[in-house]
């Protein structure tokens, strides 16, 4: 790893975000709240283009949702003056939240994703301070058929492959839907993800999601977690199969891939849909190194017992080498592996419920330019 | 219209905002007016669809116009339009 490298970790809660910052990934300093009493559910971390812009999503009960951004690791937010997203006038609906802030490709800098509650993928292509509503998605025939998971109707998982061209988005609950143009038309694909909670346990769309994230140097190979069940497409979510054999529990919510290797990723198994806690009050990281075929439990540096749940964006990865792994519980405490989960320790506690997690290396100079107890935001 | 003190940042620093009327005018064209060159302040007060978000109360003679005719409730020349926050939370 390069030694020039700082690091920053976006820790959104139920009540404000946090910002730690490491030389090293192994200590951190911890700064905040900012925007204290509003919800953070989504934090994109945008390093393209030689800047670093955090951007969240922020919901307040009283006062509604919105996006701020900082480019100066969070010494200042602003706010675009007419809001990043809003639904445009005959749509007759609301932002409610905003779940998922998802930078796109270095190759085409300036463009951000973001998926919403109501069910809605948007794009920008100046950075994230404008969002254009994806009306092939908005305007497809099955929308009035999705339903609200329990944390709302979300739109939570948006792939990008390198072209650009082909999408895959994963919804609470309506299941992967998948565009080949762009996001200009979208169809659902499901076949081999059980929605064993519906009279047809085998629909076309209407299977709940979790998280789905793409692997990062096998074209068309995705991962899903779902409620109840882990899968694995090898043909961009044309078919499904279970890769779930292995795992302590096949329920969960979080489903990330290394940055870069082939066959990597991990997950964070919970006991069951009734109970969500780690299997027998064990909190633990699953790795799989080979696609699925098998899985190794990582639990170094984490407590002996632990009763919270992980949340689906409570949990990342960063590109560093080794790979970091970051996650935050229920509980409000976080934690951080530069090792890609062989050890862990613990970098914030007594948190809100943490709700997402984005982790970046940054330029030291960005770093030790920051204020330390960050800014509260008012509304 | 007075403002709670968490929404006064966003109408630069102010308490206070006055609409200019010689006749009743709804709330809703209240809010149009005094929001207009504040949007962000608007969009803490209403959603894209205009309506006012749930935890928004909005006190017209001392009634929450909720109870009222909601955003068609008159206001008359020199009347205060009172913004304050439910205490809903945890």
């Amino acid at each position: 790893m390069a030694t020039a490298q700082s690091y920053v970790l976006a820790i959104g809660t139920k009540k404000g975000l946090w910002l730690a910052t490491s030389p090293d990934r192994r200590e951190w300093s911890l700064s905040g709240p900012h925007f204290l009493m509003s919800e953070v559910p989504s934090i994109g971390i945008d390093t393209r283009d030689g800047r670093t812009r955090i951007l969240v999503g922020v919901r307040s009960e009283h006062w509604g949702p919105t996006v701020f951004h900082s480019d100066d690791l969070g010494d200042t937010w602003n706010e675009p003056e007419q809001g990043a997203i809003r639904f445009p006038e005959g749509t007759d609906a609301a932002l409610e939240r905003v779940w998922q802030i998802h930078p796109d490709a270095e190759s085409r800098p300036g463009v951000v994703w973001a998926g919403c509650e109501p069910i809605s993928v948007w794009k920008s292509t100046d950075g994230g301070e404008h969002f254009e509503l994806n009306r092939g998605l908005w305007d497809h025939p099955h929308r009035a058929e999705w339903g609200a998971g329990y944390g709302g109707a979300a739109a939570h998982s948006i792939v990008v492959d390198h072209t650009g061209e082909k999408v895959h988005v994963a919804m609470s609950t309506g299941g992967v839907y998948r565009s080949l143009d762009g996001g200009g038309s979208w169809e659902p694909r499901n076949k081999g993800i059980s929605a064993y909670f519906m009279p047809d346990p085998n629909p076309e769309f209407g299977q709940c999601v979790h998280k789905i994230a793409a692997d990062a140097a096998v074209d068309g190979r995705l991962y899903a977690q779902n409620h109840h069940g882990v899968y694995r497409s090898d043909d961009d979510a044309e078919s499904w199969e279970s890769i779930a054999e292995g795992l302590p529990a096949d329920f969960g919510f979080v489903m990330l891939t290394h940055p870069r290797r082939a066959g990597t990723a991990w997950v964070v198994p919970l006991k069951a849909d009734g109970e969500r806690i780690p299997p027998e009050g064990k909190l633990a990281v699953h790795r799989t190194d080979d696609a699925g075929a098998s899985w190794q439990r990582l639990d170094v540096g984490l407590p002996g017992a632990e009763f919270n749940s992980v949340l689906r964006d409570a949990a990342c990865v960063d590109a560093a080498e080794p790979a970091g792994v970051y996650f935050g519980t229920r509980g409000g405490s976080v934690y951080a592996s530069a090792d890609e989960g062989e050890h862990f320790a613990e970098v914030a506690s007594h948190l809100p419920d943490v709700l997402c997690v984005r982790a970046a290396a940054v330029s030291p100079a960005l770093v030790s330019g920051s204020a330390g107890p960050g800014a509260a935001v008012s509304a | 219209m007075v403002l709670p003190s968490v929404l006064q940042p966003l109408a630069g620093g102010q308490s206070f905002l006055t609409a200019p009327a010689d006749t009743a005018v709804t709330v809703e064209g209240v809010l149009d007016v005094v929001t207009g060159q504040y949007p962000a302040l608007s969009r803490r007060l209403r959603d894209e669809t205009g309506a006012i978000r749930r935890y928004v109360n909005i006190y017209v003679n001392g009634n929450e116009i909720r109870r009222l005719q909601g955003l068609a409730t008159e206001v008359s020349p020199g009347q205060e339009v009172l913004i304050i926050q439910s205490v809903a939370g945890g």
